[in-house]
Order: C-alpha cells, then sequence, then structure tokens
C-alpha cells in the first residue's frame, strides 16, 4: 500500500458539519417530523404518515395560494426584466451622473422588507397617503384594502418599485463590459440600434441576466413582508400568496402538521424551479457554443 | 472610393487644450490618393488610432476638415461615411454563425439574398473559413475571430476605404504572412483604399505603396518604402526604420564638410550653417570599417544574423553600428570607420536639411 489512510481528515470537515446541521438540517428535520406526526402540545406525537400531504395536495386553498404566486412572480419577472434592461441600457456610462444614478438605483435595495410595506402601506392610503389621496383627487377610485384590483396593482408596483434596481444594475454591470470597439464595429458595419442591442448587448448580458431572473423568481415566488404589511394577505385572500397562507396555517392556526407538509412542498417546488431552469439556461448556453 | 482630405486637421481629448502638448494629434495637412495602399507607422501612442478613428467618424477631431473627394464629411456619422473598419482585437457577434457574421454588413444595408450568398462565398474563401462557416463565432479561436472581423471588413465592395487598425496582432505568424499577402491582392484585385495601422515596420513595408511614419502626434513622413529608407525626413524616421536604425552623431556642419568629434568627413551635398541642434545622420549599410581612414571607431561585439552581421561600437561615446557583409574578417586593426559621402544626412532639430549641389 503507497496510500496512507488517515481519518484524521474526518476532524477537520467536522466544525462545517456541525454548522451546517445546527443551521439547516436539523430544523429542517423538526419540520419533517411535523409533517408525518400530528400533535396537540406536550410533546405527543402521533404518527399519521402522508396523511397531511395527501390534503394538501388536495387542498383548494394551497391551489388557489399557489395560482396567485404563480400569477404574481410572472407578473413582476415581465415587468421588471424589461424594464430593468431598458433602464441598464439609458444609464450614463461614466462620469457624475452614473455615479448618481447608481446611488439612487441601489437606495430602495437598502431599505429593510417591512420599511418597505410601511412606505407603500402609508403612501397608498386614501386618507393620509400622498398616493391615495391624489389618486382620489384625480377621482379615481383606487382603495387597496376593499378592492382585489388595487390591492394586486399595489402590491406589483411596490415589487417593481423595490427590486427593478437589482435586475438595472447587474445589467448595467454586463452592459459595462462590453468593449468600445463592439460599438464602433456596429456603427462601421451600419447595425441599427436593435441589432447593437440584439447581437451585442444581449448576448453579453445573459450570464447576468440568468442570476438576475433566477434571484427574482426565487425571492417573488418566497415574498412574505411587504404584501404582509400592506395588505395582510387581503381583501378576503386576495393577496394572500404561497408564505403568507403558510404563516396563517402556522401560526394563525396552529395547524403544524398541515403546515410542514405545505413547508416541505414549497420547498421542493422552488428547489425544482430553480433547477429547470438554471439547466435549462446553462444548457442553451452550451449549445450555443456549439 | 474617394481621395481622403485632411485639411489643418488635429485633434485633443481635453475639453479645453492649450498648449501643443496637449494634442495627440497636431495639426497636419494630408491626401491620401484613392486606391492607395497606405500604411500607418508609428511607436504606441503616438496618435495613429486616433487618426484611424478620425477618418471613419468614430472621433470627432478638435479643429479642421475630413474631406472624401470634394465632400465634406467632418460632421458625418461613421454609417454615412461608407467605411469599413476591421479593430485591433477580433470583434464577432457571438450569437451568429460564422456566415451570419459576414453578411451582417450587407444585410444591413439591404443587399439582395444571392448576392449576399456569393459575396460571403468568395471572403471565406479567401480567409480560408469555408469549412465552419455554420459554426457559431462564440467557441472559436481568437485568431479565427479575427479572421471574421478581417472578412466583414473586406465584404462590402463599394466601401470608400478599408481602415486597418494593427489586425494581425493576435494572429500567429505563419498565418499574419499568408492574410497579409491576401489583403496585398485584394487591394490590387478592386483598388480600395487602404489605410493599414501597425507599429511593426517590416509589415508596413511589406503591405504599403506609402508609409506613413507618424511621431508624437505628427505625421514626420509620407513616402515609399525606399525613400523612408534612403532619405528619412526626420531622425525619428531614420530609428524607426531599418534594423537597426540609423547611426546619427552630433556635428558642426559647414559647406560640404563636417566636424565630428574633432574630424573632418565629407559630405555628399553642400549646406547652409543649418540652426538649432546638428546632427549627421548615416545607415549602417553605408558605414564601412577601415584601418586608417576615418572616424575613430571602438568596436563593442558583433552579432552575426545570418546574411549579414552587425558591428556595434562607438564614435566619440555614440553608439555606432554598422553591417558588414557575411564573411569580412573582423580584428582588431579595423580602428576606424568611414561613410559613403552621399549616403549621409544632415538634420537639424531632428528635421533634414536639404543640401545643394557640392
Amino acid at each position: 500500500m503507497d496510500k496512507t489512510q488517515n481519518n484524521k481528515a474526518w476532524f477537520l470537515v467536522l466544525p462545517v458539519l456541525v454548522v451546517v446541521a445546527f443551521s439547516a438540517i436539523l430544523p429542517l428535520m423538526t419540520v419533517v417530523n411535523y409533517s408525518v406526526n400530528d400533535t396537540f402540545g406536550n410533546n405527543d406525537f402521533f404518527w399519521v404518515g402522508l396523511e397531511w400531504f395527501e390534503e394538501m395536495v388536495t387542498s383548494d386553498r394551497l391551489h388557489e395560494a399557489l395560482g396567485r404566486q404563480i400569477l404574481f412572480s410572472a407578473i413582476i419577472l415581465a415587468i421588471e426584466v424589461p424594464l430593468g434592461i431598458y433602464i441598464a441600457l439609458n444609464m450614463p456610462k461614466s462620469g457624475a451622473w452614473a455615479s448618481l444614478c447608481l446611488v439612487l438605483m441601489a437606495l430602495p435595495l437598502l431599505i429593510p422588507f417591512n420599511v418597505v410595506g410601511t412606505i407603500w402601506q402609508i403612501f397608498g392610503r386614501v386618507d393620509i397617503g400622498l398616493l391615495g389621496h391624489y389618486l382620489a383627487e384625480l377621482g379615481i377610485d383606487y382603495n387597496y384594502t376593499n378592492d382585489p384590483l388595487d390591492a394586486w396593482i399595489t402590491v406589483v408596483v411596490m415589487d417593481v418599485w423595490h427590486w427593478t434596481s437589482l435586475i438595472a444594475l447587474l445589467c448595467y454591470a454586463g452592459l459595462q463590459s462590453i468593449p468600445n470597439a463592439y460599438y464602433q464595429a456596429a456603427r462601421v458595419d451600419q447595425a441599427s440600434r436593435w441589432a447593437v442591442f440584439r447581437y451585442i448587448e444581449l448576448p453579453k448580458m445573459q450570464g447576468v441576466l440568468l442570476i438576475a431572473v433566477l434571484l427574482r423568481f426565487m425571492d417573488s415566488f418566497m415574498i412574505y413582508t411587504e404584501p404582509f404589511v400592506v395588505t395582510g394577505g387581503g381583501p378576503g385572500n386576495s393577496t394572500t400568496f404561497l408564505s403568507i397562507d403558510l404563516v396563517k396555517m402556522a401560526v394563525g392556526q396552529f395547524d403544524l402538521g398541515p403546515a410542514a407538509a405545505f413547508s416541505i412542498m414549497y420547498f421542493l417546488v422552488i428547489l425544482l424551479v430553480s433547477w429547470v431552469f438554471y439547466t435549462v439556461m446553462t444548457n442553451l448556453d452550451k449549445e450555443e457554443g456549439r | 472610393m474617394a481621395q481622403i482630405t485632411l485639411k489643418n486637421l488635429a485633434h485633443s481629448y481635453m475639453a479645453q487644450p492649450k498648449a501643443e502638448s496637449d494634442y495627440a494629434l497636431k495639426e497636419m495637412d494630408h491626401v491620401w490618393q484613392n486606391g492607395g495602399a497606405y500604411a500607418l507607422l508609428g511607436s504606441s501612442g503616438c496618435g495613429k488610432t486616433t487618426l484611424l478613428n478620425i477618418i471613419s467618424g468614430l472621433l470627432r477631431p478638435s479643429q479642421g476638415r475630413v474631406l472624401f473627394g470634394d465632400q465634406d464629411v467632418t460632421e458625418a456619422e461613421t454609417t454615412a461615411r461608407n467605411i469599413a473598419q476591421v479593430f485591433q482585437f477580433p470583434v464577432v457577434y457571438d450569437t451568429m454563425t460564422v456566415r451570419e457574421n459576414l453578411a451582417f454588413p450587407l444585410r444591413n444595408r439591404g443587399m439582395d439574398a444571392a448576392y449576399i450568398k456569393a459575396r460571403v462565398g468568395q471572403i471565406a474563401a479567401m480567409i480560408g473559413m469555408e469549412a465552419t462557416l455554420d459554426r457559431k463565432a462564440r467557441g472559436l479561436t481568437a485568431d479565427a475571430k479575427q479572421k471574421i472581423s478581417l472578412g466583414r471588413g473586406m465584404v462590402r465592395e463599394d466601401v470608400n476605404a478599408i481602415l486597418f487598425d494593427e489586425p494581425l496582432t493576435v494572429i500567429d505568424p505563419h498565418m499574419k504572412w499568408e492574410l497579409r499577402t491576401q489583403l496585398k491582392q485584394l487591394h490590387r484585385e478592386f483598388g480600395h483604399t487602404m489605410i493599414y495601422v501597425t507599429h511593426d515596420q517590416t509589415e508596413a513595408l511589406t503591405f504599403a505603396d506609402k508609409v506613413v511614419v507618424m511621431y508624437d502626434g505628427r505625421v514626420v513622413q509620407m513616402g515609399t518604402p525606399e525613400e523612408l529608407f534612403e532619405t528619412p525626413a526626420h531622425t525619428f524616421v531614420g530609428y524607426f526604420i531599418g534594423s537597426p536604425g540609423m547611426n546619427l552623431l552630433p556635428a558642426t556642419v559647414q559647406g560640404n564638410r563636417a566636424m565630428v568629434a574633432g574630424t573632418e568627413i565629407a559630405l555628399g551635398a553642400s549646406y547652409a550653417p543649418p540652426k538649432g541642434r546638428v546632427q549627421i545622420g548615416i545607415r549602417p549599410e553605408y558605414a564601412t570599417l577601415t584601418n586608417g581612414a576615418g572616424l575613430p571607431f571602438t568596436l563593442r561585439r558583433v552579432e552575426d544574423v545570418g546574411r549579414h552581421r552587425i558591428i556595434r561600437g562607438d564614435v566619440a561615446g555614440q553608439t555606432v553600428n554598422v553591417i558588414a557583409p557575411e564573411g569580412m574578417p573582423v580584428g582588431a586593426e579595423l580602428t576606424h570607420i568611414s561613410f559613403a559621402p552621399d549616403r549621409i544626412g544632415v538634420y537639424a532639430d531632428d528635421w533634414r536639411v536639404t543640401g545643394g549641389a557640392v
């Protein structure tokens, strides 16, 4: 034997294992435990198998929340991605204006989520909010507390306000990495503005755009704080997204078993969608390289 | 196609240039003949690329006019100038195939499909990329990409001029020679005005009918390779062209005589006493070592480069090189150096002074 077995190496990995166990695996196992048991407190658990999962899979309530969630993510991606690209394309490339733009763009990203919610909650109020008040002055019947459509518009606009900057900044970084010679060559080749975007800017932004879309998808799919602060999931259940529903179920109704089953499925859905998304995008990239 | 005229042209990258040194391109007047093959030669930072970008319209000059034929295009956009330009580093449209890349400038100008197909085929054959026409440009090597850039530069037949900005920097030596030959052939076939920027004298001398030597933002000489070699107009040309460059020795000149370090030597022409810092210049090819006649010479070393030998030494503390034929014995008895009188140039403040009859 020329290789000596040295099991000491395992000790060096141990700290990481411990940290990961406490931060991820143990909490997750707690949830798994709740999802297959019924409990009435006092740490009394009764084995129920996959009952909660079956209940959740067939639950209309969950289906509706999932539908709303998908719709919400789709809408904000459809608005934020093109808008972010458009803003990035129109930001000054250098000089004092560029710095100012960067700071202004970064501001919404630096505000804590619940503060964003509070800002819009007050901003949109008909009695004291700037937006709500002037919309009423203009004769527009806007009230996010009792009109589902108004609630949706408010929540979507808030998310666009909060997160478009992220996409814009990422795209801006991608654009900055394009050497000037590309634009010069395009001018020499008489390329149209659209062709410059399609053949120079978009391919160079593809990488960052992939990250941006993935981040925004995951974040929007898990959104909780902002809509909770603004609408509390209402009116009715119209803005109750998956996270809000989950919290209602777990903390509001103390249905810990169903909530745990829900959590696990929720986690798997996000994992699955992100994985599919990532695989498809990276494969596209590889095929193009061929 | 058109003759390109530069009138009082100057450019500074500063908004408010004050001194002359603020200008990247000093004031110049030049005419580029229609159909000429020009090389723009100079060391890095001498303003070659600036001049090229002004001609192609990528840069607006601070002052002066640019004329294509009789038409003033100073304010015209690049797209309106109908110019092709190839850049130092490969610029390809990654997501397009090689074929689409080559066809792109033609498509943007609305040429018909049959013509584009034929023309792209022709260019692909020229750059040797027929086999890879349907591949995406993204995965190709740097020199394949640069060949695409070159192809895209040459694909249009009706351009006013084709500008090359050190296009062969990233290409390997064997391919360099081949592509240069092809460019030359293309020039002969289609007669486009070509301006080729380079800092490599071999490249410039082999490519161009006329070489334009730039130094410190100024065109110091525009001439045939032979003119640059035989009668450099500026000490920089003498030094930059030729290997090794021209020897320069401080001297005082009176009539057809020059005094160098206390020794009098004969000149091929007669000069009125020049003003400023006076130097005489002699190419290493026209200097010979002797065992008595001429200036005292201290031999330092001999380099054998194959077809001849370069003898390095000094005269009165100044480095002087001599090119000696292969086989000439070099020994300790060679203590002096003499110059062919009619090959000696006289320079005042670095500019050549023309002499009269002896």
